[in-house]
């Protein structure tokens, strides 16, 4: 009991950051509770991402079979059924990412096991586990408690903390796939790499982002004017570019680009921590949005909590003015 | 295609201030405004495309009060044909399995071929309901999707992934998708479709309709149980540019010009 599992996630050859992030998780919550954690790895060819999990935990449970080539949520569900009944975990935890949020509700529907989605913190307490999620778009947290027996399910937000250095020698054990044979009913096809537009906005110097808060595609002018006084590129939220004020492959987040600019300007955005993770490295946040609890203050360097209309034209007009 | 579309009304707190209720794990929605949520309207769109490109049915599913009826209606206007909602304080709403049940109560025992949800809620944010219901109705799903494309017994799903990539799946019907936003135009909905959308049929349903006893989908059956609501603290090490508007903008040039941020 108390041992803490994690499903490694990897897509197109690479390990992805979510898996040591979990296992860094993991690793603090199975000291507390007294039990080890291991982490999970479905995939083809994939030695050296068990070699590099072993560094994070104490085991690492694979299957490497021509099976597991490409993620297909259905394929894992049958193999994580198998491992949970015969491991009995105190708590599995899964990414909440594409990945994740496309597997681990059917699980939990299949097992009835607890499950709580987006777990950004774990604590324990009197020996018992309590998540932490939010609700209205990061504005409140709530804890949470698990009813009935172990094992538990969570899905752990991305990037909440930073992975530790790798410092365990885990014993790595490849066991035989549980599933045999192909599945029909979900096929994966193919990846296809994201637009490449005109301007490579994860090599812009300064870069001004919009959101919602702008409104409308003719306020997109008065943005350009203010990036024309300080030569930037143009960016924004998915609202902003899914509303169609900019092409596609200039949205900033986890579903676009991670920007790393001198100068990141946010106007009109709200902060989700889906667009938050794309614009951690940049050095300096400028943040103008009207509501003094948008999360995006929590990141920003310098907050101006005002009606963008009334800051951005007198801003471009004194950049204007004093750049000559 | 038959093609059910489920959406859920939200409260806009983008800009309203949220605070908690006397009970601690609620929290006080008497100012705010509602909607559909962003990617519903995204997902009512497509099922309209679906059905005008291969013809067939949208039947919409809200679980909801009575306030969502205009915004179920406006689904209606824009091509659904008709509509239930679920309407019953005993299920615990809060826990996206129990949704999930809720929701494939009223689907379940009808025939179809897809339904189509939204890829998250913007209040509750689980990503997590649509994936649960493909569960419950015992069949496939595809999640975070970009392109739908209707092939014979079949969808090609295009997911959306980390860093915009696309993973194409195959998947065979009936299926359930969640559907992320950009995936479309949402329209307006015109004004005859309007008035017609008020004759359309919209049940209420509680839960002995749907065959489902309060120990199923009420909160004493839920596996989680929500300890406390509380607003966390914002930890910010902004520096807050203070004065009106204009001189905010003024401080902020000179800062960005003189303190060699450009
Ligand atoms: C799987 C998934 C992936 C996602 N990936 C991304 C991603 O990569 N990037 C991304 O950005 N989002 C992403 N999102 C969406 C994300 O959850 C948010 O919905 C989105 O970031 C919100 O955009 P926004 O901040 O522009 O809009 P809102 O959240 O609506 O915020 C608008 C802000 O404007 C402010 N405002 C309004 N009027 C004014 C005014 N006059 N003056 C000043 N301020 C004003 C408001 O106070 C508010 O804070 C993703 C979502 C999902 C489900
Ligand atoms: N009460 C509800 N009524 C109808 N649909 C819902 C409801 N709750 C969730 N959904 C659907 O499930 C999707 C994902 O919600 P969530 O899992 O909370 O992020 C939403 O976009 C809706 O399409």
């Amino acid at each position: 009991m108390g041992d803490v599992f994690v499903l490694a996630e990897h897509r197109q050859g690479a390990l992805r950051e979510v898996s040591q992030e979990m296992l860094t998780k993991a690793s603090a919550l199975a000291a507390e509770l007294g039990g080890s954690t291991v982490a999970v790895l479905l995939g083809s060819g994939v030695d050296s991402f068990a070699e590099t999990l072993a560094g994070y935990s104490d085991k690492v449970l694979y299957v490497d079979d021509p099976l597991f080539a490409d993620y297909n949520s259905e394929k894992y569900q049958k193999v994580l059924v198998e491992l949970i009944n015969q491991y009995k975990p105190e708590l599995f935890m899964i990414g909440h990412t594409t990945q994740g949020v496309d597997l681990a509700p059917a699980l939990a529907v299949e097992m009835k096991m607890p499950f709580i989605a987006d777990v950004f913190d774990v604590q324990v307490a009197d020996g018992k586990l309590q998540p932490i999620r939010q609700y209205y778009q990061g504005k409140v947290n709530a804890n949470f408690a698990f009813k009935g027996e172990a094992p538990y399910l969570i899905t752990f937000r991305e990037a909440s903390l930073e992975a530790a250095e790798p410092s365990k020698e885990g014993q790595i054990e490849k066991i035989d796939s549980p599933l045999k044979e192909d599945i029909e009913y979900r096929r994966f096809v193919e990846y296809l790499e994201a637009e490449v537009g005109d301007v490579d906005i994860t090599q812009s110097e300064i870069l001004i982002a919009v959101g919602r808060g702008v409104k409308e595609d003719k306020n997109m002018a008065m943005i350009e004017e203010l990036a024309a006084a300080i030569n930037a590129d143009l960016c924004g939220s998915r609202a902003a570019t899914d509303a169609g004020w900019l092409p596609h492959d200039r949205q900033v987040g986890t579903s676009g680009k991670t920007v790393k600019p001198k100068l990141y300007i946010a106007i009109g955005i709200s902060g989700a921590f889906q667009h938050i993770a794309g614009i951690k490295g940049s050095k300096t946040i400028v943040a103008i949005n009207r509501d003094p609890d948008a999360p995006i203050f929590t990141v920003a360097d310098f907050a101006i909590v005002d009606d963008l209309f009334k800051v951005v034209p007198k801003m471009a007009e004194k950049l204007k003015e004093l750049r000559g | 295609m038959k093609t059910f579309v489920c959406i859920k009304r939200v409260p806009d707190t983008s800009e309203a201030e949220v605070k908690v209720d006397a009970t601690g794990k609620d929290v006080d929605s008497s100012k705010f405004s509602f909607d559909i949520n962003d990617a519903d309207n995204y997902a009512v769109e497509e099922a309209v495309l679906i059905k005008e490109a291969k013809g067939g049915t949208v039947q919409v599913i809200c679980m909801g009060p009575a306030d969502a009826d205009v915004m179920i209606r406006m689904a209606l206007a824009k091509g659904g044909d008709s509509a239930m909602r679920i309407d019953d304080p005993r299920i615990n709403a809060r826990d996206p399995l129990q949704s999930a049940k809720a929701l494939a109560a009223a689907i379940k025992g009808q025939e179809f071929d897809l339904v189509l949800t939204g890829c998250m809620s913007n209040d509750d944010g689980n990503m997590s309901t649509g994936v649960a219901l493909a569960e419950e109705l015992g069949i496939p799903h595809a999640a975070m999707v970009k392109k739908v494309e209707v092939e014979d017994g079949k969808i090609k799903a295009h997911r959306e992934l980390e860093g915009g990539v696309i993973e194409v799946v195959e998947v065979t019907l009936p299926a359930v998708v969640t559907i992320q936003t950009g995936i479309n135009e949402p329209r307006y909905a015109p004004i005859r479709g309007i008035r017609q959308a008020q004759k359309k049929e919209l049940k209420v349903l509680k839960i002995e309709d749907l065959n489902l006893s309060e120990e199923e989908v009420g909160a004493a059956g839920s596996l989680i149980e929500m300890k406390e609501f509380y607003i966390p603290e914002v930890v910010s090490t902004a520096e807050i540019i203070e004065g009106e508007p204009e001189e905010k903008a003024e401080i902020m040039a000179t800062k960005l010009v003189k303190g060699g941020l450009l």
